[in-house]
């Protein structure tokens, strides 16, 4: 085994120690010191930015989550609202329109009225204006048959009293 | 044994060659050495790895996903294992981490396809003849304890004397204590070695293996057409999967290593 058998020459393990710690150290310094460390850094730079970045977003989402829910209430708010006016509205409208149907009737009615009593009225005046004729007629008759002169209230008692008492 | 150029020796592959001699500290030689020029390979490749990782756009694009994707590994291996001080242990087992995975791996890469060409040009030699340093008890034992005085240093920096603690379990009766101490002292000092050992071995028998291997195919197809149908086939087949497993071996060493220093940091974080 050469890694025993050549410990007894001269200069091997000395080459072999000098070498390694010069090697080494190259090693430890350049490659572990300086350069593995910045790596390592770059590395955990990149994490925390990432971080950083998903951090943000997600904050952003939050914010626009908060926006979407204000701008729902508000939306909800004003359609409650609108729904309400129209509902006041349409209310109105019946009132209103109720009131002027009620008024209306109300004119109608007191015109029918109205004009029944004319009729009524008129009809008095036809049915007194028939006595008077009958009358006329009657002392008309009796001055022609009997030659009688009926007195004019007699005669109109006497159709007064066959129209209405028989 | 190495003398017989017709016969293929499995060891020969872990053989540290000086490739220059370089100068002396206080007497000792130092050399560059195949070993090193791997480990040299093995920081460059490394370091071309990173830079994919360094862009630094905010989406990333597959390199440098990729390596985000190892340093997110060990930084949750040390999350999960350590808690939050873990994260000031990254650079230390990133380090260790790639640094052992890259050399398994690197060591695994089948370079030798290109080795006629080493014979026309000898330079290239050591390219085409990858050596793996992980499978040295020099290399992996010096790493090992390079861990294991760190969980030293943090622990006794962080809690004193009272580190001693993590050696006796609480809520034990004392008879118990005064056994258990002791055994978990113990326990405790073997880490540096388990931890070298471990990865040493784990390499150095799955290249072993894969020579043999490859040194069955070798001498079964010069022996004859037949022994080569019989033996180098399916040794060759054999080959293919244990290569498949050594690349997990090498994934999972360096994880282990990786996870075993950050478990240790643990205890001298916590203590228990």
């Amino acid at each position: 085994m050469p890694q025993i058998s050549q410990l007894g020459e001269s200069g091997f393990v000395s080459s072999q120690l000098f070498w390694l710690i010069i090697v080494f150290a190259l090693v430890y310094f350049v490659i572990g010191r300086s350069m593995a460390t910045k790596v390592v850094a770059t590395v955990e730079q990149r994490d925390e930015t990432v971080a950083g970045d998903l951090a943000a977003a997600e904050s952003a989402r939050a914010a626009a989550d908060q926006s979407e829910e204000e701008w729902r209430a508000q939306e909800n708010a004003a359609r409650e609202q609108a729904r309400a006016k129209l509902a006041e509205a349409r209310a109105r409208g019946a009132q209103a329109s109720e009131a002027r149907l009620a008024a209306a009737n109300a004119e109608l009615d007191a015109k029918g009225a109205e004009a029944d009593a004319r009729i009524a009225a008129a009809r008095g005046a036809a049915m007194s204006e028939i006595d008077n004729v009958a009358a006329e007629a009657a002392r008309d008759i009796v001055s022609r048959v009997a030659g009688a002169d009926v007195d004019a209230a007699e005669a109109r008692k006497a159709v007064e009293s066959v129209r209405h008492g028989g | 044994m190495a003398s017989d150029p017709t016969k293929i020796d499995p060891m020969h592959q872990f053989e540290v060659q000086t490739i220059a001699p370089m100068f002396d500290i206080g007497g000792v030689p130092i050399s560059f050495t195949n070993s090193a020029f791997w480990m040299v390979v093995t920081l460059a490749v490394l370091w071309l790895f990173m830079l994919g990782g360094m862009k630094r756009e905010v989406v990333p694009g597959r390199w440098q996903m990729m390596v985000e994707g190892f340093t997110g590994f060990i930084d949750k291996l040390l999350k999960e294992n350590i808690g939050k001080a873990g994260r000031k242990y990254l650079p230390y087992v990133f380090s260790l981490f790639m640094f052992i995975l890259f050399a398994n791996l690197i060591g695994l890469l089948p370079l030798g396809l290109f080795a006629p060409v080493s014979k026309y040009v000898p330079e290239l030699g050591v390219v085409t003849h990858p050596f793996t340093f992980t499978s040295h008890f020099t290399i992996t034992g010096v790493l090992a304890i390079m861990s294991f005085s760190i969980v030293l240093i943090v622990g006794f920096a962080k809690h004193g004397l009272k580190f001693f603690s993590l050696f006796v379990p609480s809520g034990t009766p004392l008879i118990m204590k005064i056994i258990i101490a002791p055994i978990e002292f113990i326990s405790f000092l073997f880490r540096p070695f388990s931890l070298g050992l471990r990865l040493f071995v784990a390499m150095i028998a799955g290249h072993i293996l894969l020579k043999v291997l490859a040194g069955f195919v070798i001498q079964s197809s010069n022996a004859s057409f037949l022994w080569g149908g019989v033996v180098g086939i399916p040794s060759f087949v054999l080959m293919v999967g244990v290569s498949a497993l050594e690349v997990l071996v090498a994934g999972i060493q360096a994880y282990v290593f990786a996870l075993l220093t950050s478990l240790y940091i643990h205890d001298a974080e916590h203590l228990h």
